[in-house]
């Protein structure tokens, strides 16, 4: 039976646990419907020309995990930000972890969606925000079929988030294949200000596909720094669906360290609603093997007088792949725009590939768009320069590919996350840095 | 200084080097000995950077013909960074902008591989802002990006703070002096003599003479068409800045 066969008609026990007068049951059922028409995405797909999913879902996955692992901390603590103090919110196989996470009512919202979907006083939160800016297409579609754990974040009005908050979601490996769709709802409140890490990673080799859902709304005046960590197992694969609302005055930054795993779809969606927005999407992408990954941002300019600064580095060993796809409306009355997008790729092997499209859809006529892309092998004369100093090959290579990546790493703002992903860059670029760079 | 029964330190013999199928040197010839400085002279498209790439090894340039050795040892079998190892330095005429690499950085990544092993951080710092000051470096250079946005003095005197710290045994100054103002021209050059020592030795490739009111040769060299066509003393430096290179090439044919 293939995959889709099995979702869906494991959708009907699903759908028979759950409540028929909760107020998604609509939502569910239209999605699932979504999703039995349309099927996987197939390279047939404009959107999908460069990344094919086969390789993931020709595998028997479960689709509900026992749920009954148990980790203990010392064997996941390199996975989070143990040197500081944050929220956690942590998944174990796509159930909740009370014991590895650290949640709060206090003064904010951080804990779970499976609550805010099953308690009354939610009601109108989910109302108000759940599935309004999700797309409709068929994978995040599926994701709305399943979806009913992952973390629900909500800041109040002029709250700065005294913290980082970290959404992790670890697979054991308790079966030989599994499926997670984790849906995440994060309500960023006015003048609100509060920075999210976020991170999938397998603690085994087993196979893992993770098709995860994130919503986030920045009310007027928020700000928002998200970091995606993506170094996960060779035999992990995720489909990441983040769509950013943003109101008037907004600052929305999202880092993506695309660093591992065997298929990584990123579909990052801005939508600025509101004059005087700031959206930037930023991303180093390190792979080697046959590694994957695609890139596939959407910044949609609704509202004049706004901003969007893209800036993705790509480097690309052995026979990886990569593909940055990034679409940049300009609605019609979105006059005064200034969007920037650039993507710059290193081969170092002549079997990896990059593909690269950019496209602006421009319907204003009083705005700025830029757009870069290049693809080519290490600066000759810098490579000479570096080595007549007596720097060897390799860690001039080395200095090249982290300066090269530096323009990304440096908007970091959590000193002790920049560090980490530092030290994992120059792991894997494969040479020790070692000093202050 | 000429120093009697000195070490040969750079010999270059018979040496062919092309870029893009153009063969530029024809059978040049140098031998360059412990406490000299040698100074070539030429006018352009004489082979001047050509002989400085091919030395050091751009992978531009090829060398077709003859051999170069340091201390006796072929330089052309060695890779670029084995070069340095060795203790060639080429101060260039147009240094390269590595964004994202700051100066820091660079100069202790460099001086760990030249030493082999890292130099304690504690004399390091004093090392370099003391060779720092003496060029008349701000300190807060160390956090810029290599020669970005550096001007023609600073880069200049940045290859010279490299060669201060890097301490080679032979330093090639490919046009130094282009680009620079009288002071900094001033300041380069105290730095190059300060470094010169009866162990080691410095070729000056120049196309005025105005660098060696600072930095005097023992010998002064005329490159033309690819080879040393007239050799001698500083004297030579100013006759050539009198008369041009027009009469050298008369006297040839």
């Amino acid at each position: 039976m293939s995959l889709k066969s099995k979702l869906v008609s494991s959708y009907l026990a699903f759908d028979d646990h759950l409540d028929d007068n909760s107020p998604i049951h609509d939502i569910r059922k239209k999605a699932i419907d979504t999703f039995e028409e349309k099927g996987f995405p197939t390279k047939k797909e404009e959107d999908w020309k460069y990344t094919s999913l086969n390789a993931i879902i020709n595998k028997d996955y479960s689709i509900a995990s026992k749920g009954d692992k148990k980790i203990k901390y010392e064997k996941v603590r390199e996975y989070f930000l143990h040197d500081i103090d944050s929220y956690k919110v942590v998944f174990i196989d796509g159930v909740f972890s009370s014991f590895l996470s650290e949640t709060s009512h206090d003064g904010l919202d951080v804990c779970l969606l499976s609550s805010v979907l099953s308690k009354e006083k939610y009601k109108a939160i989910i109302e108000a925000y759940y599935n309004k800016i999700a797309s409709k297409d068929s994978i995040t579609s599926l994701n709305t079929a399943f979806a009913k754990e992952g973390a629900y974040i909500n800041i109040p009005n002029n709250k700065e988030v005294d913290k980082p908050i970290e959404i992790i979601n670890f697979s054991t490996g308790n079966e030989t294949a599994l499926m997670m769709q984790p849906r995440n709802l994060i309500i960023v409140g006015e003048n609100a200000h509060v920075q999210i890490i976020e991170r999938h990673q397998s603690l085994s080799n087993n196979a893992v596909f993770t098709n995860s859902v994130t919503e986030i709304f920045a009310e007027k005046r928020a700000y928002l720094d998200f970091y995606k960590i993506q170094n996960d197992k060779e035999n992990a694969s995720l489909i990441d669906n983040t769509f950013i609302h943003q109101e008037q005055d907004t600052n929305c930054n999202v880092h993506t360290f695309s660093l591992g795993g065997k298929i990584t779809r990123n579909n990052l969606n801005f939508s600025q609603n509101g004059e005087h927005s700031d959206s930037t999407l930023k991303g180093v992408t390190i792979l080697k093997d046959k590694q994957h990954v695609d890139h596939n941002t959407l910044v949609n300019h609704i509202s004049p007088n706004c901003e969007s600064h893209q800036d993705y580095k790509g480097l690309y060993a052995d026979s990886s792949t990569g593909v940055f796809n990034g679409k940049v409306i300009v609605e019609k009355q979105a006059q005064k725009i200034n969007a920037f997008q650039q993507n710059n790729n290193i081969l170092i092997d002549d079997n990896a590939t990059v593909n690269a499209k950019p496209q602006l859809e421009i319907f204003a006529d009083d705005v700025k768009c830029s757009h870069g892309c290049t693809i080519g092998q290490f600066d000759e004369d810098a490579l000479f320069y570096l080595r007549s100093r007596g720097i060897g090959l390799k860690e001039a290579q080395a200095l090249l590919m982290y300066a090269f990546a530096n323009t990304v790493l440096e908007t970091v703002k959590i000193p002790e996350l920049k560090r980490r992903i530092n030290n994992l860059i120059a792991e894997k670029i494969g040479v020790n840095i070692g000093f202050d760079i | 200084m000429i120093i009697n029964n000195a070490e040969t330190i750079l010999s270059v013999q018979e040496l062919n080097a092309s870029i893009d199928d153009t063969q530029i040197l024809n059978g040049f010839d140098i031998t360059v000995k412990a406490g000299e400085i040698h100074a070539i002279m030429g006018p352009n498209g004489s082979g001047k950077s050509t002989l400085a790439y091919s030395i050091a090894g751009h992978p531009k340039y090829s060398v077709t013909g003859g051999s170069v050795t340091l201390d006796g040892v072929d330089v052309l079998e060695m890779s670029v960074d084995e070069r340095a190892k060795a203790g060639l330095f080429l101060a260039m005429q147009y240094p390269v902008e590595v964004p994202g690499v700051s100066v820091s950085n660079f100069l202790r990544t460099a001086a760990t591989a030249l030493r082999g092993e890292a130099p304690k951080v504690r004399t390091w710092v004093g090392e370099v802002k003391e060779a720092m000051s003496k060029l008349s470096i701000d300190p807060a250079f160390s956090e810029r990006s290599v020669n970005e946005g550096f001007s023609g003095g600073e880069k200049k005197r940045h290859e010279i703070l490299q060669m201060e710290l890097l301490k080679p045994k032979i330093a090639i100054l490919d046009e130094t002096d282009s680009g620079l103002d009288i002071d900094a021209l001033r300041i380069v050059a105290n730095g190059v003599n300060k470094l010169k020592s009866k162990d080691n030795a410095v070729l000056v490739i120049t196309h005025y003479q105005r660098l060696l009111d600072y930095i005097v040769p023992d010998f002064v060299h005329v490159l033309i068409d690819g080879k040393i066509v007239k050799s001698g003393t500083k004297e030579l430096a100013y006759e050539l800045e009198e008369k041009g290179y027009d009469w050298i090439k008369e006297e040839l044919v």
